[in-house]
C-alpha cells in the first residue's frame, strides 16, 4: 500500500492500481439539469399531465420548494434513439446525440441532498458540509500534476457560476497546492499572472535570478530543505506566466477546430472555448479540469431555459468529445457530463404570469461519461416510469467519485487524508466502483 | 476512581493518557529540564542561541505578528544588561498588537467570518463585535476560565454586563443556511451540531460529532452522551443587542428624537403603517392555511429564509417589538411587499423610493455598534436517530460527559457546562489550550494533532512538559499571557532555527528551534509595516482594503472582511481559514500561486514602491542597510551587496529601487520566522 508520502513524493506517483484515464474533464453543470427533458424519457407522464401523482409514489418525496401533490408535467421533448447503441437523447441536443456511440448514458445517479450548495458540494467533495477537498484536489493529492508549467487542477466557469462558489474546488484541508486555480474571463486568466505595470519579461526574469540566488544562500545558511521548494514555486509561477498565455494562444487551432466547437460566434463562444481550452490544458499536462456553465436551476419557463442552455452547451460538449477522439486523447481522458441533481416529474408553477418549472430532484437524474477506460454507447441504469426513483443500476454520487478514481488508478478506500481526528477520503464513509461502467480490459 | 497516569502508550479507551488528572511532574521545574532531559537521553544536544537579531525578530512576528522596527532592534542590540529579553517579552506581551496576532489564532477555532455562508453568504456586519472582544480580552490577559465562561455562558451570568454578552458572541459565527427552500428547523439543528462539535474541537479536543448518527467509535462518547451534550446548546437561541463601543452612545441619544420624527412622518406618508399591518395579516393567514393562496405561501416561505428572524419578529405583536425588529420587518415590507400585489399597484407605491429615503435618513442617525449574541431558550431535546433532526427519538436533559470527572451538579445548564471545561479536574482543557499555544511557538505541538487528543490522536512527545505547562496554566490562574512568557523565556524557545543534521528530521524532540512560514496575515501586515504603510488601528469593523483609500486600505490582514464563499486570494494563497469550522492548525503550503501573489499582486506591489521611496535620498549602501533593517531585520552582506547593486544597475531607473524592495519582499527570509 502506498503512503502519503511515497505518493507525494513523486510527480509522477504510481497508482494502486493500472489507470485507464490520465486527466479528467467534468462537465459540471450546476443548477441540476432536467433529465427527464434531455436523457430520460417518461411517456407515461402524459397520462398524469396536469393532475397530481398518486400519493403512495410522492409521500416520502424530499422536495425543496413544491409539495408532493403538484402537478405532474409530461415532457414536450421528442426523444429519438441514436447510435448504433439507440441510446434516447432529446431534440435539445443534436450534436451530443450524434456522439452517442462515444458515450455511457447513466441515468440511476442519486444523491443525498436537495439543495444546491449542499448537492454541489456532495457531488464535488463528497460531503454536503462546507471545508472538504474537491474531487480535483484529491486527484491531484494522489497523483501529482504532470505540467510542469500548469497547475495540476484548472477551473472554467461561464453562465452563472456554482452556488457553492469556490468551495467546489476547494482544496479543503489538503495543502493549498491542491487547490483549483480558476482562469479568469477578463484580464489576467490566473490572478497576478501579470508582472507588475512597467517590469518586462526580462525584469521579471532578473528579478526572479536574484530572488533565488539570495534564497540560495539562506539554503545554505540554514539548512532547510524548504526553500528549495520555495525557489521551486517561483520557477513554476515563471514559466506560468509564459505558459498560461500560450495555452490561450488559438492561433495553432485551425479554423475548422473553432467552428466545431463553436468559438467566436454567439450564443457559444464562452463555453466552448472553455471546451477547447480544456482539450489544450489536458494536453499539457493538466489533470483536472472543472469546466462549469449555469445555472440550469429551472423552477419556472424551463422550456425556454433548457432551450437556452443547450443551444450554448451541446455543440461544444460534442465537439470536444469528437476532438480528444480524433487527437488520440479520448481513451486517457476521462469526460463527465452532469449537475449536482436532477428535476421533478412534477410542475413548479409558482407564479401565473410565465412558463411552468421543476423542482430538485436528488432520487434520480442522468449524467454521461465518456473516454477514459469508460463503456462506450450504452445507457447504464433505470427509472421507473414517473421519473421518481433510479430502479435500477442506481449510482450514487459516492459511487460515481470511487468510479472516476479507479479509472485514475486510485482507490479510493486508499486515497485518505488524516484530518481532524480521522483519515478523510472524497467518497466519505460510502462509494462502490459501479464495474457495470467500465470497459472491460482486453482478454 | 482514575487510573495512575501513564503516557506515551496508545491506550485503549478506558486509559487513554489525555482522560487521565493532570499531574504536576515532581522535577524538572522548567521547559528546559523536560527537554533537555529527553535530548540527553536520546543522545542528542541543543543548539546554541540564535543571534540576538534573529530573536528580536521572532519574539516579534511571535507575539504580535510584526517584524521589529529598525529603533527597536536597535535598542535591543544595545540592550546588554541581564534583563534585556527579559524586557523585550514584557514589552511585547503590554503591546496592543498582542491581541491581534493572539487573537487571529482564536479566531481561526472560533470560526469567525463576516458572512453566512452557503448560497447567499449575506453579509455579517455586526460579526466583528465579537473579534473586538476577543482581542480586548487577550489584550488584558483576560484569565482562560473566564474567557471561556463568557464566551460558552456568558448571558447567563448574573447581572451580565453587556461585555459578558457580546462574548457569546463565539457561537454566532456558525454558518447560517438561507437558501430557498430549505427547512429552518433543519439548519438551527445543522447551528445547534456545530455548536456542539466546536465546543468539544476547541476546548477538550475530541472529535464528539463522531457520536451525532451512531456511538464514536473510538472514543468512549455515546450517542446519547452527545445529544445530552447538544442539549445545552439546544436551549438557546439566537439573539441581538446594541453594543455600542465608547463614546456612541451620546451622540446616538442626542440625534434619535429628530430621526424618529422624521421616519415616521416618511412612513405615514405613504400610509406604511396601515399597510404593512395588512401584509402581515396575510403573511400571519399564509402561514396559517398554505395552499390558498400560491403567491403569499411563496412570500412566506421567502420571509422565512431570506429575513432575519422575519418570522419571529412577524409573530411579536408589534408593541412589543424592539426598535431594530420593527426596522428589520418594515425593511422587509416594503423590498416585498411587490409580491403580492399586482404590478401597477407595486409602480403606484413607490416603495423603491421610499427605502432610499429612509436610507438616507438613517446616515443621519450616529450608529450604535451592534453584536450577535446568544440567549436562552427552554426547548426539549431528542436524540436524533441517525443524526436526522425528522427522525427524533428518546428525550434526553442536558448532562456534561461522562467520560470527564463530573461536577455534582444535577440539572446542569449552560453555564455549568462551560464552568466544567474549566475546573481544575478537567484533564483535558488545560493541555489542550497551552498544547495549541506551543504549537504557535515551534510549529508543532507537544500533542501533533492539535485538534484531537482523543484514542485517533497522537500521544505527547514530552508528556510530562505538557502536564507541567498545564498546571503550570491553572495555577497561574489560567493566565495566558504568564504561559506565553514561560515559554518564550526557554532557551529551548531561543535556540537557533539552523538545522544541525538528519537526525530527528521532524524537530520532535526540540533539538533546534523550527523555520515557519509566516500566516496569510503576517506577510501582508509585515510589508505593510516594512513599508511604512502599515494603520495600525486596532479593531473595528471590517474592511475591504482593495476598494477603500486612506487609512482602510493598509489595515492589518485580520480585519480583511472574511467572505466565506469568496475569500481573500492572499488568505487562500497562504492557507488562512475561511470559517466554516474550527480549525485548530493551519496547513504551512508552498505553492506557485503564492509566488505570483508576492511578485506581481498590486498591494505586494504598492508596498514595494513605498518602501523604496522610504529609503529614497541615500546612498546605495546606506539605502540597502535601510531596506535590510526593515524588511529583514539585519544587514546585507557583501554578496548580496554586489548582487542587489548588479540587479539595480541593469533596471530602468525609474523602477530600479522598486524592484529592489520587492526582491527583499519576496525572499523566503522575509515570509519565514526564523
Amino acid at each position: 500500500m502506498l503512503t502519503r508520502r511515497q505518493l507525494l513524493q513523486s510527480a509522477l506517483a504510481p497508482t494502486h492500481f493500472p489507470a485507464s484515464a490520465r486527466a479528467v474533464i467534468f462537465l459540471f453543470m450546476p443548477g441540476g439539469p432536467s433529465q427527464i427533458d434531455l436523457f430520460d424519457p417518461k411517456p407515461e407522464l402524459r397520462k398524469w399531465h396536469g393532475k397530481p401523482l398518486p400519493v403512495e409514489a410522492t409521500k416520502d418525496l424530499k422536495l425543496a420548494f413544491i409539495k408532493p401533490n403538484a402537478n405532474a408535467v409530461a415532457s414536450p421533448r421528442q426523444f429519438a434513439r441514436h447510435g448504433g447503441s439507440g441510446a434516447e437523447i432529446s431534440d435539445l441536443l443534436p450534436h451530443t446525440a450524434r456522439q452517442a456511440d462515444q458515450l455511457c448514458i447513466v441515468r440511476g445517479v442519486h444523491t443525498d441532498a436537495f439543495n444546491h450548495d449542499p448537492g454541489e458540494l456532495m457531488l464535488m467533495t463528497g460531503s454536503m458540509q462546507f471545508g472538504r477537498p474537491s474531487m480535483g484536489a484529491w486527484v491531484n493529492y494522489g497523483l501529482g500534476s504532470e505540467s510542469r508549467n500548469l497547475p495540476g487542477f484548472v477551473v472554467l466557469s461561464s453562465g452563472a457560476p456554482p452556488s457553492a462558489g469556490t468551495n467546489d474546488w476547494s482544496n479543503g484541508f489538503l495543502p493549498s497546492a491542491y487547490q483549483g486555480t480558476q482562469f479568469r474571463r477578463s484580464g489576467d486568466p490566473i490572478l497576478y499572472l501579470s508582472s507588475p505595470e512597467g517590469f518586462t519579461r526580462e525584469m521579471q526574469r532578473s528579478r526572479l535570478d536574484v530572488i533565488r540566488r539570495m534564497n540560495e544562500k539562506r539554503r545554505r545558511e540554514t539548512g532547510d530543505p524548504e526553500i528549495d521548494a520555495r525557489i521551486a514555486s517561483y520557477e513554476l509561477a515563471f514559466r506560468m506566466q509564459s505558459a498560461a498565455p500560450e495555452l490561450l494562444d488559438l492561433s495553432s487551432e485551425s479554423a475548422r477546430t473553432l467552428e466545431m466547437y463553436g468559438v467566436n460566434r454567439e450564443p457559444t463562444h464562452q463555453y466552448a472555448l472553455h471546451c477547447l481550452l480544456a482539450r489544450r490544458m489536458v494536453e499539457r499536462g493538466v489533470r483536472f479540469v472543472l469546466v462549469s456553465h449555469g445555472s440550469w436551476d429551472d423552477h419556472n419557463d424551463i422550456d425556454k431555459g433548457l432551450d437556452k442552455n443547450c443551444r450554448i452547451t451541446d455543440q461544444p460538449s460534442a465537439a470536444l468529445i469528437a476532438d480528444l477522439r480524433q487527437r488520440g486523447l479520448l481513451d486517457s481522458t476521462l469526460v463527465i457530463w452532469g449537475g449536482e441533481f436532477g428535476r421533478t416529474p412534477m410542475t413548479q408553477q409558482q407564479r401565473t404570469d410565465i412558463g411552468y418549472g421543476r423542482d430538485h430532484h436528488p432520487n434520480c437524474f442522468s449524467m454521461w461519461l465518456a473516454g477514459g477506460g469508460i463503456r462506450a454507447g450504452v445507457t447504464v441504469g433505470k427509472t421507473d416510469e414517473l421519473g421518481l426513483e433510479a430502479v435500477e443500476d442506481r449510482i450514487h454520487v459516492h459511487d460515481l467519485q470511487a468510479t472516476i478514481l479507479h479509472t485514475l488508478g486510485l482507490d479510493h478506500l486508499r486515497l485518505t487524508y488524516p484530518h481532524s481526528g480521522r483519515d478523510f477520503r472524497l467518497t466519505d464513509v460510502a462509494g462502490l466502483v459501479a464495474r457495470k461502467l467500465l470497459r472491460r480490459p482486453p482478454a | 476512581m482514575m487510573a495512575p497516569a501513564i503516557f506515551g502508550v496508545a491506550f485503549a479507551a478506558a486509559g487513554l493518557w489525555s482522560l487521565q488528572p493532570v499531574q504536576r511532574p515532581l522535577a524538572p521545574a522548567d521547559i528546559d529540564g523536560f527537554i533537555r532531559a529527553r535530548l540527553t537521553r536520546e543522545g542528542l544536544k541543543p543548539s546554541p542561541e540564535a543571534p540576538k537579531r534573529v530573536l528580536l525578530r521572532r519574539l516579534s512576528l511571535d507575539l504580535v505578528g510584526l517584524p521589529p522596527a529598525p529603533e527597536e532592534m536597535a535598542a535591543f542590540l544595545a540592550d546588554t544588561s541581564a534583563d534585556a529579553w527579559a524586557r523585550q517579552v514584557d514589552r511585547l506581551l503590554r503591546s496592543p498588537h498582542f491581541g491581534e496576532k493572539w487573537g487571529r489564532h482564536w479566531l481561526d477555532q472560533a470560526r469567525y467570518a463576516d458572512s453566512d455562508g452557503f448560497r447567499s453568504d449575506r453579509f455579517r456586519p455586526h460579526a466583528w463585535r465579537y473579534r473586538q472582544w476577543v482581542i480586548d480580552a487577550l489584550n488584558q490577559d483576560m484569565p482562560f476560565d473566564q474567557f471561556t465562561i463568557e464566551q460558552l455562558a456568558g448571558d447567563l451570568l448574573p447581572n451580565a454586563t453587556g461585555n459578558q454578552r457580546i462574548a457569546t458572541g463565539f457561537h454566532r459565527n456558525t454558518l447560517t443556511n438561507r437558501e430557498g427552500g430549505i427547512d429552518p428547523e433543519q439548519f438551527r439543528v445543522e447551528q445547534v451540531i456545530d455548536r456542539t462539535n466546536t465546543t468539544g474541537t476547541v476546548w477538550l479536543g475530541l472529535t464528539v460529532g463522531c457520536a451525532q448518527c451512531h456511538d464514536h467509535k473510538y472514543d468512549p462518547i455515546s450517542q446519547r452522551d452527545y445529544y445530552r451534550l447538544f442539549a445545552f446548546f439546544n436551549e438557546a437561541d439566537e439573539d441581538h443587542m446594541d453594543a455600542p463601543m465608547p463614546g456612541e452612545w451620546g451622540p446616538h441619544l442626542q440625534a434619535r428624537p429628530e430621526y424618529d420624527r422624521k421616519r415616521r412622518e416618511l412612513l405615514a406618508a405613504k400610509n406604511v403603517p396601515a399597510l404593512q399591518a395588512e401584509w402581515e395579516a396575510g403573511m400571519i393567514e399564509a402561514a396559517a392555511h398554505p395552499g390558498k393562496r400560491l403567491d403569499w405561501d411563496h412570500a412566506f416561505d421567502d420571509l422565512r429564509t431570506d429575513c432575519e428572524d422575519g418570522e419571529k419578529i412577524l409573530r411579536t405583536p408589534a408593541a412589543q417589538r424592539t426598535r431594530r425588529q420593527s426596522k428589520i420587518l418594515t425593511a422587509y415590507f416594503l423590498g416585498n411587499y411587490g409580491r403580492v400585489i399586482t404590478r401597477e399597484r407595486k409602480e403606484q407605491l413607490q416603495f423603491d423610493k421610499l427605502a432610499k429615503q429612509l436610507a438616507e435618513l438613517d446616515k443621519t442617525l450616529p450608529a450604535l455598534s451592534e453584536a450577535p449574541v446568544m440567549r436562552a431558550h427552554a426547548r426539549e431535546t431528542r436524540l436524533l436517530q441517525r443524526g436526522d433532526y425528522k427522525n427524533p427519538g428518546e428525550a434526553v436533559t442536558a448532562a456534561l460527559l461522562p467520560l470527564l470527572p463530573s461536577t455534582g451538579v444535577t440539572r446542569p445548564a449552560r453555564l455549568d457546562l462551560a464552568r466544567w471545561l474549566v475546573s481544575r479536574d478537567n484533564p483535558l482543557t488545560a493541555r489542550v489550550i497551552v498544547n495549541r499555544i506551543w504549537q504557535e511557538y515551534f510549529g508543532r505541538g507537544l500533542v501533533r494533532t492539535a485538534e484531537n487528543f482523543g484514542s485517533q490522536g497522537e500521544t505527547p512527545t514530552h508528556p510530562e512538559l505538557l502536564d507541567w505547562l498545564a498546571t503550570e496554566f491553572m495555577d497561574g490562574g489560567w493566565s495566558m499571557k504568564r504561559v506565553h512568557r514561560l515559554i518564550v523565556m526557554s532557551a529551548a524557545y531561543r535556540q537557533s532555527s539552523i538545522t544541525r543534521s538528519a537526525v530527528d528530521a521532524g524537530n520532535k524532540l526540540l533539538a533546534r528551534q523550527s523555520r515557519l512560514r509566516l500566516s496569510a496575515e503576517s506577510i501582508r501586515d509585515s510589508a505593510l509595516a516594512a513599508s511604512g504603510l502599515l494603520a495600525p488601528d486596532i479593531g473595528g469593523p471590517s474592511v475591504q482594503p482593495e476598494e477603500a483609500s486612506g487609512r482602510d486600505r493598509y489595515r492589518r490582514g485580520m480585519y480583511i472582511r472574511q467572505k466565506r464563499t469568496a475569500p481573500h486570494p492572499l488568505m487562500v494563497n497562504f492557507d488562512a481559514p475561511s470559517g466554516y469550522g474550527a480549525l485548530c492548525r493551519r496547513n504551512r503550503s508552498n505553492t506557485p500561486l503564492q509566488a505570483l501573489n508576492l511578485l506581481n499582486d498590486p498591494a505586494f506591489v504598492e508596498a514595494a514602491r513605498a518602501l523604496a521611496k522610504r529609503t529614497e535620498g541615500a546612498e546605495f549602501d546606506e539605502r540597502l542597510n535601510r531596506m535590510f533593517a526593515l524588511t529583514l531585520g539585519r544587514a546585507p552582506d557583501a554578496d548580496e551587496r554586489a548582487w542587489l547593486r548588479a540587479y539595480l544597475e541593469q533596471q530602468p531607473p525609474a523602477v530600479a529601487w522598486t524592484g529592489v524592495a520587492s526582491v527583499l519582499l519576496n525572499l523566503d527570509e522575509f515570509i519565514t520566522r526564523e
